[in-house]
C-alpha cells in the first residue's frame, strides 16, 4: 500500500493541511483518502435510512461515544405541550430514539434539558473541539469550522460508512482564504459579512473548496459570530468553512460539559495552538473583503448569492450580459414579486423569523432583543424568535430576553429548527414575505409559495418594529 | 446499486441554473424513514399546483416518461446535503445528469445512487441545448467505461465528447458497489489508527 500522501512537515502548512494529515487512516492510488472522523453527529430527518442499511448489514455502530444524537428538524417549538406536527414526524422522532436505543447512541431528546439544534448544541455542550474533523448528515455542519474543526455535511450513505467505520471517503479538497478585513461598522454584523461573500462570488463560487476565514475583522468577532460565518459557508457551495483556534474559541469551550478538563484541557490547549496556519503556507485560492465599506445586507432573490446592501436598489435583468443569468434573475423577481431598480427599504412583510442554526444563539437573541426593547412589532406582522437550543431559552429567560420579546408582540418559542425549513408546521403561507435570520431563501425553503428575506438579527428586529424592510442605523431612537 | 456502463435516451431539458436541493425535494417530504417511492415528491413545487399535474412542467409531458437523462444548467444540486434528492431523482427513472457543475454534496449523493454526474463545458452544454431546441427527440449517449458523451450536432450528426469523472467513483459505479465495503477493507489501519491515537 502506498504512504499516505501527506504534506511535508517542512513545507508550511495551512490549517486545513494540518487537520487533514492528521486523519488519514489509508490512502490508495487512484482513491480518495480514508479519513478518520472524531465526531458524527445525528438528527431525526437524515439518519433513519442509515441505521437501517446498519441493521441490514448485522453491523453495530463503530464508536457510539463519538455519535451524538439530537432532534430538531420535525419538532414542534410551541411553549405548552409538545405536539408532534403528523404522524410522519411523530415515526421519525419515534425512528430516532428506537435507533438510539439499539445502537447504544447518547440521544439529546424533544423535552430534554440539553436539547436543541444539533450545531447549536454540538459547540455548547464542548463536543465540537479544535482540530477534530466532524461530520453530519445536513449541510450547515460547516458551523463547527468556528472552532477550528473541519466539519462539513454528508449524505445518508455516508452517514451510514461512518457509523459503521468511524471513516470517510474523502479527496483531500483545495483551500480558499478568505480574509475579511477592516472594522465593522455599527448595525453591520457576521451575518452581513458572509452576506456579502456570498453575493461577491455566488451560490457555487466556493465549490470544491474549504474556506478559511482570516482577517482582523474575523478576530474581532465572539464564537457565535464566527459559527454565523462558518454555517454559510455551504450557501457559497464551499462544503467546509474554518477559522484558526484562539483565545476567544478556548474561553467559549472553557468548562463546557464534554470538553476536556484539568490537565487534559491544558494538554489540548496547547495542542490546538499548533492548529494556525504556518507562516508562508499557501492557498489554492484568495479572496480579500474590506468589511469597513459594508452596510447591513439583505437577498432579494431566491438563493443566498442574490444578495445586495440594504440601501441599494434590486438589480436589472436586463443589465446582465450573460443569458443565463439574465433568466435566473428574472424568476427569481417574478417568484418574489419585486420590480428591478427599485431599494428594498420599506417593502411591506408578513412575518419576522428570528432563529435557526445561523441566528438564533444568545448574542442574536440579544442583538434583536436591544432593538425591541421598548418598541413594538408592527401591526400585522407575526414575529416569531426561536432560541437555538433549551439552554439558549433558558439563559435568554434569565436575562429577561423573554420578557422584551413577548412584551413587544413577539412569540417567544421552544428550540428547533421551526421556520428556517418549515417542517413542524411553523411555515409561511402562500405569498407571504419574511425577513428571516436563517440561511435559505430558496423558493418555498420556509413554506410553499412564500418569500424569504435573510437578514442578520439586527436587520430583521428592526424590519418587525416598522413593518416593513428597515435599515437598523436608521431607527428613530437609535440601535 | 444498479451497474452503470452505458445509457443512451433522449434528454429532460430542465435548462435552469442553481437548482437547489429543495426543489428537487420540498423539505415537507422529508419526513420519511424509507428511501423507496419518493419519486412522487420529484420537483413538486414545479411539477403540481395543489396536487394536480401542470401539464407544462417537463416532467409532466408524456414524451419524457421513458427518459433517463436530464440535461440541467450550471450549479445543479446547491443546497442541503438531504439524499432525498438523489433518492427522488432515481425512483423517477433518472440515471444520469448533465450539466456544467454539481453541488459537491449532491455530486456524492448522485453517485452513491447510481446516478451519474455528467459535467460538459459551457461550449458542449450551450452546443447540446440548441440541439435539443432544434430536435426535442435528440438522444445522447453515455459510455461510462470509455467516459464518452455522444451529443447530437456537429458535421457527422453528433459529437464525442469526454467528460471528467473521479476514478474511483467510475469504479463503484461500473461495478455497481457501495464504499462501505472499500472502506471495511481497511479495519486493521482503522483500528492501528484509533491504538496510535490513545497511546498518544
Amino acid at each position: 500500500m502506498a504512504e499516505p500522501r501527506t504534506t511535508p512537515r517542512t513545507t508550511p502548512r495551512t490549517i486545513i493541511d494540518k487537520i487533514w494529515d492528521a486523519h488519514i487512516v489509508a490512502e490508495e492510488p487512484d482513491c480518495p483518502a480514508v479519513i478518520y472522523i472524531d465526531l458524527q453527529l445525528v438528527h431525526e430527518v437524515t439518519s433513519p435510512q442509515a441505521f437501517s442499511g446498519l441493521r441490514a448489514r448485522g453491523m453495530k455502530v463503530r464508536r457510539p461515544e463519538r455519535t451524538v444524537a439530537t432532534m430538531d428538524h420535525s419538532t414542534p417549538t410551541l411553549p405548552r405541550g409538545l405536539a408532534v406536527v403528523d404522524p410522519l414526524a411523530e415515526a421519525q422522532l419515534e425512528t430516532l430514539r428506537r435507533n438510539c436505543a439499539e445502537f447504544g447512541v447518547r440521544l439529546f431528546e424533544l423535552g430534554g434539558e440539553k436539547q436543541g439544534i444539533v450545531h447549536v448544541i454540538g459547540p455548547e455542550l464542548g463536543f465540537t473541539q479544535p482540530g477534530m474533523t466532524i461530520v453530519c448528515g445536513d449541510s450547515h455542519t460547516s458551523t463547527h469550522g468556528a472552532f477550528a474543526a473541519l466539519a462539513f455535511g454528508i449524505g445518508t450513505s455516508e452517514v451510514e460508512h461512518v457509523l459503521a467505520s468511524q471513516c470517510l471517503l474523502q479527496h483531500k479538497p483545495r483551500s480558499c482564504e478568505v480574509v475579511f478585513d477592516g472594522a465593522l461598522g455599527p448595525g453591520v454584523s457576521a451575518k452581513d459579512m458572509i452576506l456579502a461573500l456570498i453575493a461577491e462570488i455566488g451560490t457555487g463560487g466556493g465549490t470544491g473548496h474549504v474556506f478559511e476565514y482570516r482577517g482582523d475583522a474575523v478576530r474581532g468577532l465572539s464564537m457565535e459570530g464566527r459559527m454565523t460565518v462558518c454555517n454559510m459557508s455551504i450557501e457559497a457551495g464551499a462544503r467546509a468553512g474554518l477559522i484558526a483556534p484562539d483565545d476567544t474559541t478556548f474561553d467559549y469551550l472553557a468548562g463546557r460539559d464534554y470538553a476536556p478538563k484539568g490537565a487534559d484541557w491544558d494538554r489540548a490547549v496547547d495542542r490546538w495552538r499548533t492548529l494556525p496556519t504556518d507562516d508562508g503556507a499557501s492557498y489554492d485560492r484568495s479572496i480579500t473583503i474590506d468589511v469597513s465599506r459594508l452596510e447591513p445586507m439583505i437577498t432579494f432573490g431566491t438563493n443566498p448569492g442574490q444578495g445586495i446592501g440594504i440601501s441599494s436598489a434590486v438589480p436589472d435583468p436586463q443589465a446582465l450580459g450573460d443569458a443565463g443569468q439574465r433568466e435566473s434573475l428574472a424568476k427569481a423577481l417574478a417568484y418574489m414579486d419585486l420590480a428591478p431598480g427599485k431599494p428594498l427599504l420599506g417593502h411591506k412583510i408578513d412575518v419576522v423569523f428570528i432563529g435557526s442554526c445561523t441566528n438564533s444563539r444568545i448574542e442574536d437573541l440579544r442583538a434583536a432583543a436591544g432593538v425591541l426593547d421598548g418598541r413594538k412589532v408592527a401591526q400585522g406582522v407575526r414575529a416569531l424568535v426561536v432560541p437555538g437550543s433549551a439552554d439558549i431559552k433558558r439563559q435568554a429567560e434569565a436575562e429577561g430576553l423573554d420578557r422584551i420579546f413577548t412584551g413587544a408582540g413577539a412569540e417567544w418559542r421552544n428550540a428547533g429548527c421551526s421556520m428556517c425549513i418549515a417542517m413542524n408546521g411553523d411555515q409561511l403561507d402562500p405569498g407571504q414575505y419574511a425577513v428571516s435570520t436563517s440561511n435559505r431563501n430558496f423558493e418555498g425553503r420556509q413554506g410553499k409559495g412564500g418569500r424569504t428575506f435573510l437578514a442578520s438579527p439586527l436587520t430583521a428586529a428592526a424590519s418587525a418594529v416598522s413593518g416593513a424592510i428597515a435599515d437598523v442605523r436608521a431607527l428613530k431612537g437609535g440601535i | 446499486m444498479e451497474p452503470f456502463r452505458t445509457l443512451e435516451s433522449a434528454v429532460i431539458p430542465l435548462v435552469r441554473d442553481d437548482v437547489d436541493t429543495d426543489q428537487i425535494i420540498p423539505a415537507r417530504f422529508l419526513k420519511v424513514t424509507e428511501k423507496v417511492g419518493l419519486g412522487k415528491n420529484l420537483f413538486a413545487d414545479w411539477r403540481y399546483d395543489n396536487g394536480t399535474p401542470r401539464p407544462e412542467f417537463v416532467l409532466e409531458r408524456p414524451e419524457m416518461a421513458d427518459r433517463t437523462v436530464l440535461l440541467a444548467g450550471n450549479n445543479f444540486g446547491c443546497g442541503s446535503s438531504r439524499e432525498h434528492a438523489p433518492w427522488a431523482l432515481a425512483d423517477w427513472g433518472i440515471r444520469a445528469i448533465i450539466a456544467t457543475s454539481f453541488a459537491d454534496i449532491f455530486k456524492n449523493n448522485a453517485m452513491s445512487n447510481g446516478i451519474l454526474p455528467v459535467v460538459v463545458g459551457p461550449a458542449v452544454h450551450a452546443e447540446l441545448v440548441r440541439a435539443v431546441e432544434a430536435d426535442p427527440a435528440a438522444t445522447v449517449s453515455i459510455d461510462l467505461e470509455a467516459r464518452v458523451l455522444t451529443v447530437p450536432g456537429g458535421d457527422s450528426g453528433h459529437a464525442r465528447v469526454e467528460f471528467p469523472v473521479d476514478p474511483f467513483a467510475r469504479k463503484c459505479l461500473l461495478a455497481g458497489t457501495d464504499k462501505l465495503g472499500y472502506i471495511l477493507g481497511f479495519d486493521d489501519q482503522i483500528e492501528a489508527f484509533e491504538k496510535e491515537r490513545a497511546d498518544a
